[in-house]
């Protein structure tokens, strides 16, 4: 997992409540072989005109000039606001994975959905709760100025605006811990290699035809 | 010193926990890891993003199952999702060193099912595979679990997951069960009567009479619904017969190891007075063929009952969901289940694809044909060497001359990923594990039930008892 401390970025909002995994990866694309590779369906049925498949070339794809993030003023952004209850429905790791293929570092919103959101720390993402009320604001802001940019400081807590106002956010110190670090939970099983291997060389000694 | 008795479930675990953390989790070792095409490429991409390679390739054993055709397989996949599915395994396993079964071996077969054939499922392992029903492998006193991608992965990289420890219970089916019982009758009562939730937060261990009557493969098809009945694990005591299945298959121990792992393997029991968190006990004598009537498996009667009737429902939730079920099945309440008929039939899936089940459909099949109403009965056997054993046996032929279709080995229509499939409507009997809205086809109706009831089914055209044919 991509170590996460600080990121100074272009914001987009995409101003929904209840955004489901479905729309965040609709569900032809769980065939798919990859972890990577889900960016260009992020939000496929409303990013494009046309009914999206796996396997098609999504350049050649009508875009739909209504959804937020085909606007020219959006691209590259890597900040996304959102609404009340952001990825509620299934539990498809899928729909991290394609916030995160797309270039979504940073989720900001009043609330989100349970495993969506361990799903994120698990996948690199820092998803941030801030107050429906500061919500109405950065939307406000992000709105009315073109290029508008947000640092975000992990081991800070902090959600910095262009003018300098400071907003704090909470997170699990363990989480912040294995975000800061880039620890996986397969980072973190790692740090007990010793004792994988001692266990495997004791068990190799009481039931050696499981190692031969 | 006195030790505490512990339970099969107790010693299986405790024999694998790494180290245990301040939260109560273990750092569980992982003997077996089996492996498709479905649930493990982003787990593959995963490793090589992060430049890892798997812990022990040794512990891996993959094999393509749900997507692969059951007919026409030297034409390739035609579905090309399905086939860069199959091939990203076939690559990743070249690339990592792993071993598989590719479609064409003829070792290839449903990942539940080449695991024991293989002795790649041993007593006293863990194992897990990204597939909820590997549960089927605790028939060979293993402790065997299904998990998720991110776990696929976490397995491949570490060789062991972190967990939290389930409630033991026992589910003793006690006495004999009639002639015409089979296991998968057995273990829809159980899941009619404890319910799709009952095993929700438990490690079930199956015992009882009944139990220990059946043959492995029976106990396969009891342990592989399990996850059914909502525990994640379910097993079986170690005794003579599974020491006798177990013996000589490829990746079973031999000569002195074997000797070894066979006195080791004695201790696979709970002992006497080891505690269990719940007990269930079920009368074998009184359990008769099982059919299910809704979309749910707790949804199940005797093949000699009728469809309920919501409105005897004191629940009003439960009336609710057996009427939408009825719906969804397009039945009538008090309709006796011998007056549904059936327009396909499958017979396969990882609860009953293994020779021993073939052998019973085939024995009700002999000298009849399918009837007229059916316009597809399909028998998909778990693996290539099941299909070269049961054609040794001459039960193809027995199927084809009866007017079954006998396909190649895999998932296909238990869950219709490849081109199997119901159409919508369509009315199933099926020897697969889940009855679900959509499972085997959008629209699709699926009723459950043994291989020999299945074969009955498509004989008569309408569910019957299968000893009364
Ligand atoms: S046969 Fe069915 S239940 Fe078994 S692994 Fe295949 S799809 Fe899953």
């Amino acid at each position: 997992m991509e170590k996460f401390d600080t990121l100074t970025a272009l914001v987009a909002p995409l101003d929904r409540s209840n955004v489901d995994t479905d729309a965040i990866i609709p569900k032809q694309f769980l065939k798919s072989i990859k972890r990577s590779g889900f960016g260009p369906n992020l939000f496929d049925a409303w990013r494009y005109l046309d009914h999206g498949e796996p396997g098609m070339d999504n350049r050649k794809r009508p875009l739909n000039p209504d959804f937020v993030l085909n606007q020219p003023r959006y691209q590259g952004a890597r900040i996304l606001l959102a609404r009340e209850n952001f990825g509620c429905g299934s539990s498809r790791e899928h729909a991290p994975w394609a916030l995160l293929d797309y270039g979504f570092r940073v989720i900001i919103a009043p609330s989100f959905a349970d495993i969506f959101f361990n799903n994120c720390f698990k996948n690199g993402i820092l998803p941030i709760v801030v107050p429906s009320s500061q919500m109405d604001e950065l939307f406000r802001q992000t709105l009315a100025q073109e290029g508008y940019q947000l640092t975000v400081d992990l081991n800070a807590q902090t959600v910095t605006k262009p003018s300098g106002e400071v907003l704090s956010f909470e997170v699990d110190a363990f989480r912040k811990h294995c975000l800061l670090n880039g620890l996986d939970d397969i980072g973190l099983t790692l740090q007990h290699v010793d004792d994988i291997k001692a266990y495997e060389a004791s068990r190799a000694k009481e039931a050696p035809w499981l190692f031969h | 010193m006195a030790t505490t008795p512990k339970t099969l479930y107790d010693k299986l675990w405790d024999a694998h926990v790494v180290r245990r953390q301040d939260d109560g989790t273990a750092l569980l070792y992982i003997d077996r890891h089996l492996v498709h095409e479905v649930t493990s490429p982003q787990a593959f991409e995963g490793l090589r993003l992060a430049g890892r390679k798997p812990w022990r390739v040794q512990a891996n054993l993959a094999v393509p199952d749900h997507n692969v055709p059951t007919t026409h397989r030297d034409q390739g996949i035609q579905d090309p999702v399905s086939r860069l599915q199959v091939e990203t395994l076939d690559d990743n396993c070249a690339e990592f060193g792993i071993t598989e079964y590719p479609m064409n071996d003829i070792r290839q077969g449903i990942v539940h099912v080449i695991g024991p054939e293989q002795g790649a499922t041993l007593p006293g392992m863990t194992l897990v595979c990204g597939d909820s029903h590997t549960s089927t492998h605790g028939a060979l006193g293993a402790l065997a679990f299904g998990i998720g991608t991110s776990e696929v992965e976490h397995v491949l990289a570490t060789q062991c997951l972190l967990q939290k420890k389930s409630k033991n219970m026992l589910v003793q089916v006690n006495g004999k069960t009639a002639t015409g019982v089979t296991a998968k009758d057995i273990v829809l009562a159980v899941i009619g009567q404890i319910g799709t939730a009952g095993g929700t937060g438990y490690a079930i261990e199956f015992g009882g009479e009944a139990i220990r009557d059946l043959s492995i493969e029976g106990r396969m098809s009891v342990c592989n619904m399990a996850i059914e009945a909502g525990a994640r694990a379910g097993m079986v005591a170690v005794d003579d017969k599974t020491i006798a299945y177990v013996k000589g298959r490829p990746f079973a121990p031999q000569g002195e190891l074997w000797d070894q792992a066979v006195a080791a393997w004695q201790h696979l029991h709970s002992d006497p007075d080891a505690h269990f968190d719940r007990v269930v006990n079920i009368d074998a004598a009184a359990i008769k063929p099982q059919v299910t009537w809704g979309t749910s498996p707790e949804m199940v009667v005797a093949v000699d009952a009728k469809v309920p009737d919501p409105d005897q429902e004191a629940n009003p939730t439960k009336a609710e969901g057996m009427r939408k079920a009825l719906d969804y099945m397009g039945l009538q309440a008090n309709t006796p289940i011998t007056d549904i008929s059936v327009d396909k039939v499958f017979i396969g899936s990882c609860t009953n694809s293994r020779i021993e089940d073939l052998r019973a459909a085939a024995a009700v099949a002999k000298g009849h044909k399918v009837a007229d109403n059916v316009k597809l009965a399909m028998v998909v056997p778990g693996s290539g060497l099941v299909k070269q054993q049961a054609e040794q046996e001459g039960l193809d032929k027995i199927f084809l001359d009866a007017g079954f279709e006998w396909r190649e080995p895999g998932c296909s229509m238990c869950l219709a990923m490849n081109a199997d499939r119901l159409e919508p409507g369509e009315r199933c009997a099926s020897t697969s594990n889940r009855n679900f809205e959509g499972r085997q086809g959008q629209g699709g109706r699926t009723h459950l039930v043994s291989p020999a009831m299945a074969a009955a089914a498509a004989i008569k055209g309408h569910f019957i008892d299968a000893s009364k044919l």
